[in-house]
């Protein structure tokens, strides 16, 4: 292999494709973020209405395919099938553009999320900066989409959730700014880019989270609740509030500019777990890098990606085993069994690459087993996130709009300053 | 100008590191942001205009972008695009479109509009024709991995000593609390 694809694959000495000025190579990474992004979007579906019915004790999805494992695919199909239909009194040009605003907006933060030291497509000077601003042209995305259906309902749940956005916006923005003072702590000077953040974390042993305790966790905190708000989650999801509002914003939307809404809205609520992960959680780091960091303990760690997918393996076969054994389900049984025997062989390969690259010299094996590391304690944490989504939306009930309005400006905001301010008094007193 | 910079430029202009930020894109953003001003003022929809200016500040913060200043154009994102052009929108929809865009302009004010106007181009003029006694001949060595913290360093100071905009600084966020007070205190009967 060229050296040059192999600074790609390594770790040590590598930079990312947009630090290294190389066009094609990020377009290489932006395709495989959109489509790893767009199966996530696809998995998390199935995910959220299996794990809903499950809460409510149901069985969600059983019919398309086993367990309902197809059942995003058969989604996907019907909704691209389905009239679209736009509104005779809507105004037709922004109405077709909005879907796409709030779908640009989601993606293009996936430029600068640091899925490792080196896999990200580009490492901005300004990247947490980026994030917030990109993220927050979303809400246009919903404010139009809602006026240009030129009706009641989605023109009050943009209303609402273009006030919900720009309140809760401010706790966010302080939240992160007490992170970012903290990445300066040791060197002196602080740094806005997602990968010097996570590094920060690395240089001072320890996650943000845990930092000057509790600041860290409060202020996590709040980002962890602003980020449900900004991304129009339950509890907070006041702009598509079924009971009141039929579906907010998007109730004149219906087939594939219906679903551009909920890949927009997964998309970002992926992207926004992701700024809480690198800002709190160590990004791409493992747990315990400093308690546990002899190198056995850096080979048991590299067997997770392994086990996790062995782990799946074994669900799927245990559904195989389970599965009645009529006729009816033969197709089935014999698709689930493909399914596990696709799992156990990507843990296989996930296995064989650990084990060949435990040593922590520069060879391929162990420069793929280091991005592959990262890349998968990242994306855990994230995931960590995304089922906490999909509990709130199982657990509590939706507040009403004053009641958000008064946590976002007269809880969040003070808590969010008293920690900005606190963070920064402790940090000059303890360099 | 700090002298160290400088010599990163050089080093990095010799190394022959093409810029990314080629011409072609300063006439794309350059395009969108006239077209974007050109619609703003066309069109007879408020929200059209809205979001052609959205455009047009979009295409202004990549222009920040191509002169090696990030963070400009990631502020200007947050709070222009991101901020005031959703309560720009917050307000516009509120109000009755079909019946504005048919009503005809009741406000004399254009004259002065157009007299600002060509101050505006009579300046742009003066400036692209004098340019070059004007301006540097050569690029600004600003290194953009490090304009972040060069804005911090002159704003806040740097190494125990004040920056040389401290005392701006603080007047204008000053200003803007002020603002804010009035705003609230405008907004709200009892406090």
């Amino acid at each position: 292999m060229p050296n040059f694809i192999m600074s790609y694959l390594g770790i040590k000495d590598a930079i990312t494709p947009g630090a290294a000025g190389s066009q094609f190579w990020a377009l290489i990474y932006v395709f495989i973020i959109f489509t790893g992004v767009s199966v996530a979007v696809m998995a998390m579906n199935w995910l959220e209405r299996k794990a809903l019915a499950h809460f409510q004790i149901r069985l969600g999805p059983m019919r398309v395919g086993p367990h309902g494992l197809l059942q995003p695919i058969a989604d996907a199909i019907k909704l691209m099938l389905k009239e679209d239909i736009i509104p005779a009194e809507a105004d037709q040009l922004v109405f077709w553009v909005a879907p796409l605003i709030g779908l640009l907006a989601a993606f293009a933060v996936y430029t600068v999320i640091p899925f490792g030291p080196s896999q990200a497509v580009s490492d901005m000077n300004i990247g947490i900066l980026f994030m917030l601003g990109v993220s927050s042209l979303g809400v246009l995305g919903i404010v139009v989409a809602g006026w240009a259906s030129n009706s009641h309902y989605p023109l009050i749940g943009a209303l609402r959730s273009s006030a919900q956005m720009v309140s809760y916006e401010v706790a966010m923005g302080l939240a992160v700014v007490s992170a970012i003072l903290m990445t300066s702590m040791k060197t002196g000077t602080g740094t806005l880019s997602m990968i010097g953040i996570v590094q920060a974390q690395q240089e001072q042993r320890i996650w943000f989270i845990f930092k000057f305790f509790p600041l860290g966790l409060i202020a996590f905190v709040i980002f962890a609740i602003a980020m449900v708000a900004e991304t129009n989650r339950a509890p907070f999801d006041m702009a598509e509030a079924e009971s009141e509002l039929t579906a907010g914003y998007h109730t004149e939307y219906s087939g594939l500019r219906w679903s551009l809404f909920m890949l927009a809205e997964y998309a970002a609520m992926i992207a926004v777990s992701s700024i809480a992960v690198a800002l709190w959680l160590g990004g791409w780091m493992r747990p315990f890098p400093n308690l546990l960091h002899a190198p056995a303990w850096d080979f048991i760690f590299s067997l997770f990606p392994a086990l996790t997918f062995f782990g799946l393996a074994a669900i799927a076969i245990v559904g195989v085993v389970r599965m009645p054994s009529h006729s009816f389900f033969k197709i089935q049984r014999i698709g689930l069994a493909v399914f596990a025997a696709l799992l156990g062989f990507i843990a296989v390969l996930l296995l064989v690459i650990a084990v060949a690259g435990r040593s922590a010299d520069s060879s391929v094996a162990a420069r793929f087993r280091e991005g592959i590391d990262y890349v998968y304690w990242f994306v855990l944490k994230v995931a960590v996130f995304m089922y906490l989504f999909i509990w709130y939306r199982a657990t509590w009930p939706r507040y009403r709009f004053d009641q958000l309005m008064k946590i976002g400006w007269k809880v969040m905001l003070p808590i969010s300053l008293g920690v900005l301010i606190v963070t920064a008094i402790v940090g000059a007193l303890v360099s | 100008m700090n002298p160290a910079l400088n010599s990163d430029l050089n080093s990095a202009i010799n190394a022959g590191m093409a810029p990314v930020a080629t011409p072609w894109f300063f006439y794309v953003l350059a395009g969108l942001a006239v077209v974007g001003g050109l619609l703003v003022i066309t069109r007879r929809n408020a929200v059209h205009s809205a979001l052609a200016l959205i455009v047009t500040l979009l295409a202004v913060a990549g222009l920040y972008l191509m002169l090696y200043a990030p963070f400009v154009a990631g502020v200007q994102i947050i709070v222009y695009a991101g901020g005031i052009m959703v309560l720009f929108l917050f307000v516009i929809m509120l109000v009755n479109i079909e019946r504005s865009s048919k009503d005809r302009q009741f406000n004399r004010m254009w004259p002065v509009g157009l007299a600002a106007a060509c101050a505006l181009l009579a300046l742009f003029v003066t400036a692209f024709v004098k340019g070059k006694a004007l301006f540097p001949d050569r690029m600004m060595a600003l290194a953009e991995g490090s304009n972040t913290q060069q804005i911090a360093g002159m704003l806040y100071g740097e190494a125990g000593r004040m920056g040389e905009y401290t005392f701006a600084f603080e007047i204008a966020s000053l200003l803007l609390l002020v603002a804010i007070l009035g705003a609230v205190i405008m907004t709200k009967k009892k406090i």
